[in-house]
């Protein structure tokens, strides 16, 4: 893939933006490559459903925002309703399927790829926090849109100072789960 | 505790463009920022009251915009670099002291991420309607110096050049910024400091007795002097001798305000940035500035591949306006299109530049949104039919 359309939504506070940071600095940072992110902003950042859109291309980006995306990073009910129809033939979804119930609105020839990543970072990590990460490493895996590497620098260099070894634990607990 | 950043945060980073700004104008040498917050602008001022503790900088939020405007021009004449940043609600507001930095000639940067207006507007949502407020806004007779940047990394490169060029002309410099391109993140390329053009302040060297504020002792501007350096000096918006006093009369006038006006007008070549791509030999040329260019190089691109003979030109520089380039442009092309968010405001200036040379034709939208490209690809097939 040369250029790459990700869409990123859910509810303002599950780490929407951060994830859109994330991926867009392991583009643009640690794969050399030019990336754009551009965000909600005001109040649907703090609550109500809030998205990210991320470019990531070879070549400079001209126009920053997304039509169709080839990858939906959805946390959310009201994400999915809001952007599912908005996706490229052979996109790939992937979801939180514990808050999302898919429907027959999922367009024909989506990879869908489901995680209950908010139980994952509960059991596993204990912080409900780490939830975007568990999110992001599965993300890794189902799309290989990025280098696992590349994401995992930018993880330790976008969270707080002294946070980086839990959330890289929650992204690895996301990247190796498989479906029972 | 994490490290502290160095003055220079010289790498590679993922940052928004308001952000870019901030590190830019710290480059650049501002260590001088007084603010009142304003949505989409206020990342600037929240990263350098961060920062400026630091190094030994001071951000100052002041009671409102009037005050904010006025606070970082009595900090430059103390012999700091500084600035203050806004958007439309709040630039309408700074008008008064805008007039004032020209009269005083206070090398002085003004951003404005621009937002969609009049009034209040949409404050989140992007426009560029306030191009002809920065040349226009303060009333009399002056020149401003205006740059728009089209990325983050133009956000950092291009405050150097405000501040830079604050300093060679003493004159307000405004950095059209918008919304989009505020708080859309991207690639920044910090280059090491050493490699950063960076123009000091250039203070007298002449004794107190002998200088003179406002007196032209080479070129076009006078020479700078801070305070604390022995000399005592008067500064004030009235119409003004060399020695800054007030002259109450015409000649005074003509003297002062024909050189505030020429030493821009006189200097064009020397301040303007104008971007082309394939403009020889096209059939349309899209010239446009700001996030507006970014949808041009898609557009252009796209309709090229199509086989459609078209090109691009960035303002980076809008004022003062480069009548001659515009001729140049206009000299290599069959049509000139002119995409901007607004109803229509440097179309005007590219029309009075090129008179009947190629039809110009206008693609714009009351702000709120950015252009789309779908529409701006739909402009340039149809002018091209």
């Amino acid at each position: 893939m040369s250029k790459v359309d990700i869409r990123i939504c859910g509810m303002g506070g599950q780490g929407v933006i951060m994830s859109g940071l994330v991926i867009g600095k392991a583009a643009s940072i640690y794969e050399d490559k030019w990336s754009t992110m551009l965000q909600s902003f005001g109040p649907e950042a703090r609550g109500s459903t809030c998205a990210a859109q991320v470019m990531i291309d070879d070549v400079h980006i001209g126009y920053p925002y997304i039509d169709k995306a080839d990858i939906f990073l959805v946390f959310s009910q009201a994400g999915y309703e809001k952007y599912i129809a908005e996706l490229k033939e052979g996109a790939i979804l992937v979801y939180e399927d514990e808050l999302i119930t898919l429907d027959e609105r999922v367009p024909k020839g989506v990879k869908t790829c489901g995680i209950p990543a908010t139980r994952i970072a509960q059991e596993q990590i204990g912080k409900v926090i780490t939830f975007n990460m568990v999110m992001l490493g599965y993300f890794a895996r189902a799309t290989e849109a990025i280098s696992l590497d590349a994401l995992k620098k930018s993880i330790v260099d976008s969270v707080p100072h002294g946070t980086g070894e839990m959330n890289l634990k929650a992204f690895n607990a996301g990247y190796n789960y498989t479906a029972e | 505790m994490a490290k502290s950043k160095p003055i220079v945060d010289t790498g590679i980073h993922f940052i928004d463009g308001n952000m870019a700004c901030a590190e830019g104008a710290i480059a650049a040498g501002c260590r001088f920022v007084s603010g009142y917050p304003i949505t989409p602008s206020t990342e600037v001022v929240e990263h350098m009251a961060k920062r400026f503790p630091e190094i030994g900088g001071m951000f100052i939020q002041m009671e409102d915009e009037l005050a904010a405007s006025i606070c970082f021009q009595g900090a430059v004449w103390s012999g700091v670099k500084g600035m203050t940043v806004t958007s439309g609600p709040g630039f309408s507001l700074m008008m008064e002291h805008v007039g004032l930095a020209a009269a005083l000639e206070t090398p002085s940067v003004f951003v404005d991420v621009q937002r969609a207006g009049p009034s209040t507007g949409l404050p989140t949502a992007p426009a560029q309607q306030d191009m002809m407020q920065a040349r226009w806004g303060s009333h009399g007779d002056y020149e401003i110096i205006a740059l728009s940047p089209s990325s983050p990394q133009e956000c950092f490169d291009y405050i150097v050049t405000c501040f830079n060029l604050s300093e060679k002309y003493r004159c307000p410099v405004f950095f059209m910024m918008d919304e989009t391109v505020g708080h859309m993140h991207g690639k920044v390329k910090i280059p090491d400091a050493s490699q950063i053009d960076v123009l000091e302040r250039q203070n007298t060297t002449r004794p107190p007795g002998e200088y003179q504020p406002y007196k032209i002792y080479e070129g076009s501007v006078p020479e700078m002097v801070k305070v604390g350096m022995g000399h005592r000096i008067h500064i004030t918006g009235l119409t003004h001798d060399e020695q800054g006093y007030p002259a109450m009369n015409a000649d005074a006038q003509q003297t002062l305000v024909k050189r505030l006006c020429s030493k821009i007008t006189d200097n064009v070549d020397d301040i303007s940035i104008i971007k082309t791509e394939n403009i020889d030999d096209s059939d349309v040329v899209v010239i446009s500035y700001g996030i507006t260019s970014r949808i041009a190089e898609y557009a252009v691109n796209t309709t090229r591949e199509q086989g459609i003979n078209a090109g691009t030109a960035q303002l980076v520089t809008i004022w003062p306006f480069n009548d001659r380039a515009m001729m140049e442009i206009a000299s290599k092309t069959k049509n000139i299109i002119v995409a901007e968010m607004n109803l229509g405001q440097i179309v005007n200036e590219v029309r009075r530049a090129v008179g009947n040379a190629v039809p110009v034709h206008f693609l714009g939208n009351a702000g709120g949104r950015t252009i789309s490209p779908e529409l701006m690809i739909g402009k340039i097939r149809e002018v091209t039919r």
